[in-house]
């Protein structure tokens, strides 16, 4: 976010946006800024309507009234930001849309990508502010080669696999003051400050699908459609078994499948379009290469050449060492692993690192024993 | 903490210095509960009956008329359910699709139970039926009763009830009217206006929060919503809130004059400030008919501008305005009545209404026509 029309972006202005949930992070997040004397503007964001259970979730009335009072105690103004249209296109539809097509979505990574960095970044600036401070782990920080995102220092809580789709001109206007922080000492820092969060249990669920699993939330979603059954089969084409619909499976789902077999029988593949939902032995769900397309970058405009790169395939899983290959559309990667990879599911997130620096990602398409 | 310019009288008005002496008086005073026999008893329920009488005469209607109610809501309930129990099966009660959520939501709970309700959509300025055509749809389609607001909360359009009424007359047709935004602006006479049921709130009008009153003829039988008190004569149950009363009862007796008075000069104010905003090229369109229009407010729509956006930006800028429909979250919703203006959804979103109250300053319009140009700018930005 450049020096743009003093109009828009007034000169006495040293103003900030901080996104709050509601959560323990997000308020010693504005405390850490408010503490740091910056004209602060709080905001939480409403991503759906009433929730169908609130407590373990953000953004319910609940985490906006926990938000409000952080807020108030901080003395920063607190507004609610209604993005339920926007959530709901951007995220569920997709969320949805991914499971119709037998993939393995990552809403999360949506979420960051539509919601916080690109909305929520388009109304930090609507309202004079000069960046957007959020309550993940990660870091920002400016290198003698420019801007780099880097992964949080409490590796356990590490969030930076998430944030690889925040566009690379943003992010000199984004700050992540929890990035040189562990989890407990964001604790202590919440009590110190008194903040009414301060105990307050951690979300792990996919916050839409609060209050069920999301398999459930996913049949529920689905049940109004036309079912499309099918056929479990062997990669040589036996079938073996029946199912409702390809929603229901992913790659390296192992229960669940109503195949009785001489040998344990893992999902390897789903395809959508012919109802089939590949199984076979544990063995052959080892994959060497995958592609990945729709990539962002963020330490290079794009990849110079072939890279020596670390892969994370999952959150929380370990990176793995991994030449990568830029192909012509200049959006896509193809990916070799030094050692197999075991349940790669095409929809999910594959993350370039290299040390802490998070190079890119992009989102696996097509896997490759 | 910058001086702020408060432009949302139609969400509440600061209290009436009047009525904030006669609380005070009545919270230390009056402690005794109106209904008690002794004199602690009876100093209260004078002061209540005080009240009444200053109400009543504020408002054209008699004494035994005036029902103090927690608020318009209540009061707008109370007449709904009024209405519904005095119509037989089969007859219909009418009502504007811009009516506050007070009013629509009992008519659509009794609509659900099979009440038949006759929606009245606005035109494009917010302007209903002549009341003549009016008189002749309710003719033919058996309606028996109507709630129809005096002036809309969030454009200002005021509502000819008088001429309906005139048009109505001999026709059996039992009328409403939510007359909380009218109050204080327009001159309103429960009497002249010939309705038979008003609703009114104490806090649009320099009152405190939490009481309102149902003005009632006495041909109607209320319907009370809470049972088990004979308060107000068996039509609303409840210790009544004395020092709130009493509030209500000088907001009507000093606050309403002085108001009214000041009408002239607020219009004058807020056609200075919509001239400025028409001046200073803001891409901006007057919502609802000017010529019918409550003299203090401005509803206006910003072309290419989220009004939520433009909402923070403007509190930011130390100036206080409403848009839309505050959830129950607190995030906005677009305005019921600014879509049934006909304006498209994404549109709506950026529609802010400035409500000037009668101490609004001059020197407060200039700095809020000083301020927004850039806010407004700003506010294009936003997705």
């Amino acid at each position: 976010m450049s020096a743009a029309d003093p109009l828009l972006t007034p000169e006495h202005l040293d103003r900030g946006v901080v996104a709050m949930s509601g959560g323990v992070d997000s308020s010693v997040t504005a405390a850490l800024l408010k503490a740091q004397g910056h004209e602060l503007v709080a905001i939480s964001m409403r991503l759906y309507e009433a929730p169908p259970r609130s407590d373990r979730s953000c953004c319910s009335p609940d985490d906006l009234f926990d938000a409000r009072s952080v807020a108030t105690r901080l003395d920063i103004p607190f507004y609610v930001a209604n993005y339920v249209d926007a959530f709901r296109e951007r995220v569920i539809d997709y969320f949805l849309d991914e499971y119709r097509r037998g993939r393995t979505p990552n809403p999360c990574v949506a979420c960051n990508n539509h919601l916080k960095f690109e909305v929520l970044l388009a109304r930090t600036r609507a309202l004079g502010g000069r960046w957007l401070a959020t309550g993940h782990y990660a870091r920002v920080e400016e290198g003698p080669e420019g801007w780099r995102l880097l992964r949080g220092a409490d590796t356990r809580k590490d969030q930076s696999y998430f944030l690889f789709g925040i566009p690379r001109d943003a992010l000199p206007a984004i700050r992540f003051p929890l990035g040189h922080l562990t989890k407990p000492e964001v604790r202590d820092l919440a009590e110190q400050h008194g903040l009414p969060t301060a105990a307050k249990a951690e979300s792990q669920e996919i916050c839409f699908v609060s209050g069920e699993d999301y398999s459930a939330f996913v049949k529920r979603k689905l049940a109004d459609e036309a079912p499309r059954p099918g056929t479990i089969e062997l990669e040589d084409g036996t079938v073996v078994g029946h199912h409702d619909g390809v929603h229901a499976f992913t790659v390296g789902q192992r229960r669940g499948l109503g195949v009785a077999w001489h040998e344990p029988l893992f999902v390897l593949g789903v395809d959508p379009r012919a109802a089939r939902v590949i199984v076979g032995p544990l063995q052959h769900l080892d994959i060497r290469a995958l592609r990945a397309e729709r990539c962002n970058w963020l330490s290079f405009e794009r990849p110079p050449g072939p890279l020596e790169v670390e892969v994370q395939l999952r959150y929380r899983s370990r990176p793995v060492p991994a030449l990568i290959t830029p192909l012509e559309d200049g959006q896509s990667v193809e990916v070799e692993f030094k050692e197999p990879q075991r349940a790669v599911a095409p929809g999910q997130a594959a993350v370039f690192y290299r040390g802490d620096e998070v190079l890119g990602g992009g989102t696996i398409e097509i896997t490759r024993r | 903490m910058q001086h702020r310019i408060y432009l949302d009288h139609n969400a509440t008005a600061p209290l009436h210095l009047a009525a904030l002496e006669a609380m005070q008086a009545a919270l230390v005073e009056l402690h005794g509960n109106p209904s008690s026999i002794h004199r602690d008893g009876q100093r209260a329920r004078a002061a209540v009956e005080e009240a009444r009488r200053e109400v009543a005469r504020a408002l054209g209607a008699s004494l035994t008329e005036v029902v103090f109610t927690s608020g318009a809501s209540e009061a707008n309930n109370l007449a709904v359910q009024t209405l519904h129990r005095a119509l037989p099966p089969g007859r219909a009660i009418a009502a504007s699709v811009v009516e506050h959520p007070s009013v629509l939501a009992p008519l659509r709970a009794l609509e659900a139970q099979g009440r038949r309700v006759v929606w009245l959509d606005v035109d494009p300025l917010g302007r209903l039926p002549a009341p003549d055509a009016l008189a002749a749809r309710f003719a033919h389609e058996d309606v028996g009763a109507a709630s129809l607001m005096l002036a809309n909360n969030e454009i200002g359009a005021c509502y000819d009830l008088a001429a309906l009424a005139g048009a109505l007359s001999g026709q059996g047709v039992w009328l409403h009217t939510d007359a909380t935004q009218a109050i204080g602006r327009i001159p309103v006479s429960f009497g002249a206006l010939g309705v038979h049921l008003l609703s009114l709130s104490g806090h649009k009008l320099g009152g405190p929060k939490g009481v309102g009153a149902l003005i009632a003829d006495p041909a109607l039988t209320l319907a009370p919503l809470l049972l088990g008190g004979h308060q107000e004569r068996g039509r609303r149950g409840g210790t009544e809130n004395v020092p709130a009363i009493v509030g209500l009862g000088a907001a009507a007796r000093v606050a309403i004059p002085e108001a009214l008075a000041a009408a002239p000069h607020l219009a004058a104010r807020r056609d200075r400030l919509w001239a400025g905003i028409q001046a200073a090229g803001l891409d901006a369109c007057r919502q609802g008919d000017p010529a019918a229009c409550l003299p203090n407010t401005l509803s206006v729509r910003f072309g290419g501008v989220d009004g939520e956006t433009l909402l923070m930006n403007l509190d930011l800028a130390g100036i206080s305005v409403s848009a839309g429909a505050a959830c129950s979250a607190g995030s906005l919703e677009p305005s019921h009545v600014v879509l049934a203006l006909g304006v498209p959804p994404e549109q709506a979103r950026g529609a802010v209404r400035f409500s000037l109250g009668p101490r609004t300053t001059d020197a407060e319009i200039d700095a809020t026509l000083d301020r927004l140009p850039a806010v407004v700018a700003r506010s294009r930005i936003a997705s």
